[in-house]
Order: structure tokens, then C-alpha cells, then sequence
């Protein structure tokens, strides 16, 4: 019902709803009523006002007016953090980041190749600029992934086209990042249908039982347990001689990991829709792999977008977990790139760094979420 | 045998002695029902009498664990191709219409055409232009289930099913999640249909359709057919107290 009342007013023409929106005239108006409605509402906008302004400007002045830029590098190229040292606590020292951003980004990749990575992450990002443009979503964007993703791959590893081998022990920061997160959700999200699906299936008590036991078991079970079973133990259960790299297992791991909740996710989407829909579908004669995918997972998947979202931004973050097995990501390269001596007291203005990064991801995510759940919704002014 | 008007031909749906327990509830109790083909019966009786449960059993909505069911000649099993098959000759138009939200009205009426029947897309959307044109409204086809009054999309829920060219219809108490001043012009349309010569089976309140349309009414309470015969015969000369008791129930209704 209250999705009606939303959908409704989004048929009101521009102009009118504007005047619906505000009362009043124009911002002064409506900051005197809601702001300074009272003395009580005063005090607080006052002092809110106050501690915003002060922070505000605390930030800029320490991040932009009082920041080092940059430091003299002694004749043997180490740096001479004097002038960040005297600065502490009154100017940012970004001459951290400028020093060592190829470190935070591309991990130990050899210096010389790091343009292959610097592609890979271009490519990952066009990538998802492409898939989120609703005017690509045709058959042909699956094998745009597929070819997308091998690129990628060949870009990395080498080893072809007079590219330098380099193996998945050298590779690390944010190319890590993403390749962990895109290849874990592209594989974790049809498998969660599957599983979603599976579970609430009437007719397979087998496989229901199957999607139960194992949504419930890796929800029990904390990811860093769950990646170090894949990187420890795993290799122990493998026949002698077998060897599955460590990128690999955890990539398994994640994969496993991240279906087990989205799963869950879905199946609310599918629990919420109307039994009607279904019962429609089975009258008119559909097949099940008709009815779940022209009726059911069309509707239940808008339906749960936010979730959804939220388990993928949550998944995206936890590729940081991969250090505890030994994997140089996007996180652990900063700390990596905090162990040089000469940077050690500069931690502040890496993390900045880092979170800048992993917010410009996530914000896009949540960004993006919000505008197709509005788009796909158009639809259904019910 | 049932009593009164016995319509000639050959049967469409036969019922026989089917009895269905939800857990330890019984909700149909040896029912037997044989619809000729061309007929057109109207299910009454209080709610919970197991009216809409027998109805949903004829396209295996519903199991039932005793008895049989044939329709169109194909008896109902656990066998999926006897299912298609009857599925595709039965049409059925829901109480709450159940149209697909997040299709237009016209991709709601092809999608089974396209896929059930592989009929080419042009060609369904031909067809279904023209059951709509006979719901008489082909104007909103490219508009959506939401921006339309509920009785304009029950309508289009029976050209939807109408499109399969379904041999037989089902209508589960087709008015009564609708507003008063629409109940009409689904009837019309069902009136409209009837005239056409199609097997109809309709679970209903209205009493005046019944009159109108129907060869037989059944009264079932209690999970039983209590009793059915001719519309007028049944309504002017009820024979037992409960279809007495509810006749006069829902005529101080209306």
C-alpha cells in the first residue's frame, strides 16, 4: 500500500508535486519552520551547526591547507619524512600516497608490467559501466563478461602474446580486489538462485535438504574459518600431487561463501511474491523453468534489490579477509606499504586513501541500486 | 446421478468420488461432478464449503488423494504430460486476478500463446489484439496491470486465459474481490462468453448470472454437493434446510 502512495506521486506533474513538496517559499521558508521552529529546534540547529562547521573546517585545513605533498628523496631514493614529521597532527603528509601508490595498488606485480594491471582494473570498471546501462542487458553482455573476464586473465598471468609471465603470487592491491569480488559475486549470484530455488523446491526432498544443509553450515561458519579450511586444510584432502592454487581455493571459498547468503537473500524475494503469480503461471500450462523465469524471478529479485545490494557491498569488503591467507589485496597492501620504516607513523592518511577507494566502489554500488530500483519499479504501480 | 437439468453431450470434466483432506480437515467429500461439454455450471455455497478447492483440483492446483478426475478425456496423475496437456485446454480467471505486474497487458496475454503453444509472436499478438478488442479493451495494451481498474484486468485475465483457446474455463469467484460498480462489466464479459458455446465451470455469489447463464447450479457445503439441479428450479424450490439457510443469507446481502 505505501508503495502506492510513493509510485502515485511520481504521475504528479513536476511543478505540482514541487508545491506539494514545500509549503512555503523557497529555502528560507522552510528552514525557519523545520530549523528554527522553536527555541528548542534553535539551540540544537545552533550547535549542530557549530560542531559541523568546526569539523569541516578542521578536515580541509588538515587535508588540504596545512597537507605535505611531497618530500626530498635523499641521493639513494629514500625519503626524508623530516618535514611530515614536524607537520603531525596539524598537516596530512600525502606524500605517503604519492610515494607509494603503485605499492597500494598493484601489490608486488613487477614494476615495469604494472600498466597490465592498471588495464585490468580499467577493463573491470568498463565493465561495469556496461552491465549497468539497461540497454545492454541482452544475451550478448554474458558473453561480453566472458570475454572481458578472459582478457583479463591473459592481461594478468601472461605468459602469451610476448607478455611476461607473472603468476598469481606476484599479483595484488586493487586488481586482487576486484577479481576476488567480480568473478566471487558473478559465480556466487547464479549459484544463490540455484540454491534459493532449490529450497524451497516441493517435489526434490533430496535436493532440498542438499540447499538447506548447505545454506546452514556456511552460515555457521565465520569466512576466515571458511578460507582457512580452503587454504589449509584442502590441500591435505587432495590426492599427492594435485595442487590447486591458493588464488583459486580462496576465490572457491568466497564464491561458497557469498551464495550461501545471497541465497537467502533471494528466497525472501521469492517468499514475498503472491502465490497467485505462480498458481497463474502453472494454469496456463508454463513449464517450471518458464514460470520461475519469466514470473517469479523477474518479480522477486526487484523486490529484494536492497538486500541484495547490501550483501554484495558487504561481500566486496570482505575480500579483505584473503590476507589471513596469505593474499596481498587492496587493504593489505597499505599495511604493507605502512612497514616501510620512513612511513610507519603515517597510517591515518593511507587508510583515508584506502576508504576513499573502497567507498567510490560501494557508494557506486548503493548509487546505482537505488536508481534501478526506481526504474524497475515504474512498472508495477500497484 | 445428479438431479434436474441433465445437459446432452459428452463429457468435459468428470468428478468422481474425489475426496481431499487438508491434514485432518476434511474439505471434499465425495464429490462427483460430470460436466458435458458446452455446459456451463454455476458453484455455490458459504465459504469454506470446499467450492474454490474443487475448482483448482480440475486443473491440479490442488491435489486430491481419493477419487478421480478426467478432463478432456486425460484422467489426472502424478503424470506431467497428462498435466500440460489438460493445463492447456483449461483456462482459469482468479479471484484476485493475478495478472503479471511487471508485464503489459498485451506480453500477459502472448506469453503462454509464445511459449505453451510455440505460436509465432506476431501471430499471438494478433490473437490476443483481438480477445482484448472483445473484453473491449484493446486501448491499454501497452499500458500495465497497475494502471488499470480492477475490473478492466479481471477482463483482461479472461482474454489472457482466452488466448490459449482453452476448451474449458475455470472462473474462481471471478467478482468477488471487486468493487460493486464493476462486478457488471465482468459479468458482461462472462455473459459475452457463455453465448459462444464454451464449457464454463464458475464459482460465484452473483445469482442473477447464474440465472442468466448457467444449465445447472451446484450448492456445495461442508465439502459436499448438497444439491444442484436448474438455476430456477434449485433457487425457487430448495429441498434441504442448508441450501434454504444460505439462499436466505445472501439474498439479505444484495
Amino acid at each position: 500500500m505505501s508503495q502506492s502512495a510513493v509510485t502515485a506521486s511520481e504521475h504528479v506533474p513536476t511543478a505540482a508535486r514541487e508545491q506539494v513538496k514545500i509549503p512555503g517559499l523557497g529555502p528560507w521558508a522552510w528552514a525557519r519552520a523545520n530549523l528554527f521552529g522553536n527555541w528548542w529546534s534553535t539551540a540544537i540547529t545552533l550547535a549542530l551547526g557549530y560542531l559541523i562547521l568546526r569539523v569541516v573546517f578542521g578536515l580541509v585545513e588538515w587535508g588540504l591547507f596545512n597537507a605535505i605533498w611531497s618530500v626530498p628523496y635523499s641521493a639513494t631514493g629514500v625519503p626524508d619524512t623530516g618535514v611530515c614529521q614536524e607537520a603531525k597532527g596539524i598537516g596530512a603528509c600525502w606524500a605517503v600516497i604519492a610515494d607509494k601508490y603503485r605499492l597500494i595498488l598493484f601489490g608486488r606485480y613487477p614494476y615495469d608490467e604494472q600498466w597490465r594491471p592498471l588495464i585490468a582494473v580499467l577493463l573491470f570498471i568498463g565493465l561495469y559501466a556496461v552491465s549497468a546501462m539497461r540497454r545492454f542487458w541482452r544475451k550478448e553482455l554474458i558473453l561480453i563478461w566472458i570475454g572481458t573476464l578472459t582478457v583479463i586473465g591473459v592481461l594478468m598471468y601472461g605468459g602469451v602474446f610476448g607478455l611476461p609471465l607473472v603468476t598469481e603470487d606476484f599479483w595484488g592491491g586493487l586488481p586482487l580486489t576486484l577479481i576476488l569480488a567480480t568473478f566471487g559475486l558473478a559465480f556466487a549470484f547464479p549459484l544463490a538462485v540455484l540454491v534459493a530455488l532449490g529450497r524451497r523446491s516441493t517435489g526434490l526432498p533430496a535436493v532440498k535438504l542438499l540447499c538447506v544443509l548447505y545454506v546452514e553450515l556456511i552460515r555457521g561458519v565465520p569466512l576466515i574459518a571458511f578460507l582457512f579450511m580452503a587454504s589449509v586444510m584442502f590441500p591435505l584432502f587432495m590426492p599427492e600431487g594435485v595442487t590447486v592454487n591458493k588464488l583459486l581455493r580462496a576465490q572457491i571459498a568466497f564464491i561458497l561463501f557469498s551464495a550461501a547468503y545471497l541465497a537467502e537473500v533471494v528466497r525472501g524475494g521469492l517468499q514475498a511474491l503472491p502465490k497467485g503469480q505462480g498458481e497463474a503461471a502453472d494454469a496456463m500450462g508454463l513449464t517450471y523453468w518458464q514460470k520461475t523465469g519469466f514470473i517469479i524471478l523477474p518479480q522477486a529479485l526487484r523486490l529484494v534489490i536492497p538486500p541484495l545490494v547490501n550483501t554484495f557491498i558487504g561481500s566486496f569488503k570482505d575480500t579483505s579477509l584473503v590476507l589471513i591467507i596469505g593474499l596481498f589485496d587492496l587493504l593489505t597492501m597499505g599495511k604493507v606499504a605502512l612497514s616501510d620504516p620512513p612511513w610507519q607513523s603515517f597510517s591515518t592518511e593511507v587508510y583515508i586513501f584506502l576508504a576513499l577507494i573502497y567507498i567510490a566502489f560501494c557508494f557506486a554500488m548503493s548509487k546505482y541500486s537505488r536508481s534501478l530500483e526506481r526504474d524497475l519499479n515504474r512498472s508495477r504501480l500497484r | 446421478m445428479q438431479g434436474g437439468g441433465a445437459f446432452q453431450g459428452p463429457p468435459a470434466i468428470v468428478l468422481d468420488k474425489v475426496n481431499k483432506w487438508y491434514g485432518a480437515m476434511h474439505v471434499l467429500r465425495d464429490v462427483t461432478l460430470n460436466v458435458a461439454e458446452k455446459e456451463r455450471v454455476v458453484v455455490c455455497g458459504p465459504s469454506g464449503s470446499g467450492k474454490s478447492t474443487m475448482i483448482r483440483c480440475i486443473n491440479r492446483l490442488e491435489t486430491h488423494q481419493e477419487g478421480r478426475i478426467v478432463v478432456d478425456g486425460t484422467e489426472l496423475t502424478d503424470d506431467i504430460r497428462a498435466l500440460d496437456t489438460i493445463r492447456r485446454e483449461v483456462g482459469m480467471v482468479f479471484q484476485s486476478f493475478n495478472l503479471f505486474p511487471h508485464l503489459t497487458i498485451l506480453e500477459n496475454c502472448t506469453l503462454a500463446p509464445i511459449w505453451v503453444r510455440k505460436m509465432p509472436k506476431a501471430e499471438a499478438e494478433e490473437l490476443a489484439m483481438s480477445y482484448l478488442e472483445r473484453v473491449k479493451i484493446p486501448e491499454q495494451a501497452r499500458k500495465y496491470p497497475g494502471q488499470l481498474s480492477g475490473g478492466q484486468q479481471q477482463r483482461v485475465a479472461i482474454a489472457r486465459a482466452l488466448c490459449m483457446k482453452p476448451k474449458i474455463m475455470l472462473f474462481d469467484e471471478p467478482t468477488s474481490a471487486l468493487d460493486p460498480e464493476m462486478i457488471k462489466e465482468v459479468l458482461d464479459t462472462m455473459i459475452g462468453l457463455a453465448d459462444t458455446g464454451m464449457t464454463m465451470v464458475c464459482v460465484t455469489h452473483e445469482m442473477g448470472f447464474a440465472r442468466q447463464v448457467a444449465h445447472r447450479v451446484v450448492f456445495m457445503d461442508r465439502g459436499e454437493i448438497v444439491e444442484s439441479g436448474a438455476p430456477g428450479e434449485l433457487f425457487e424450490n430448495p429441498r434441504t434446510e442448508r441450501l434454504k439457510l444460505f439462499l436466505s443469507q445472501i439474498l439479505r446481502g444484495h
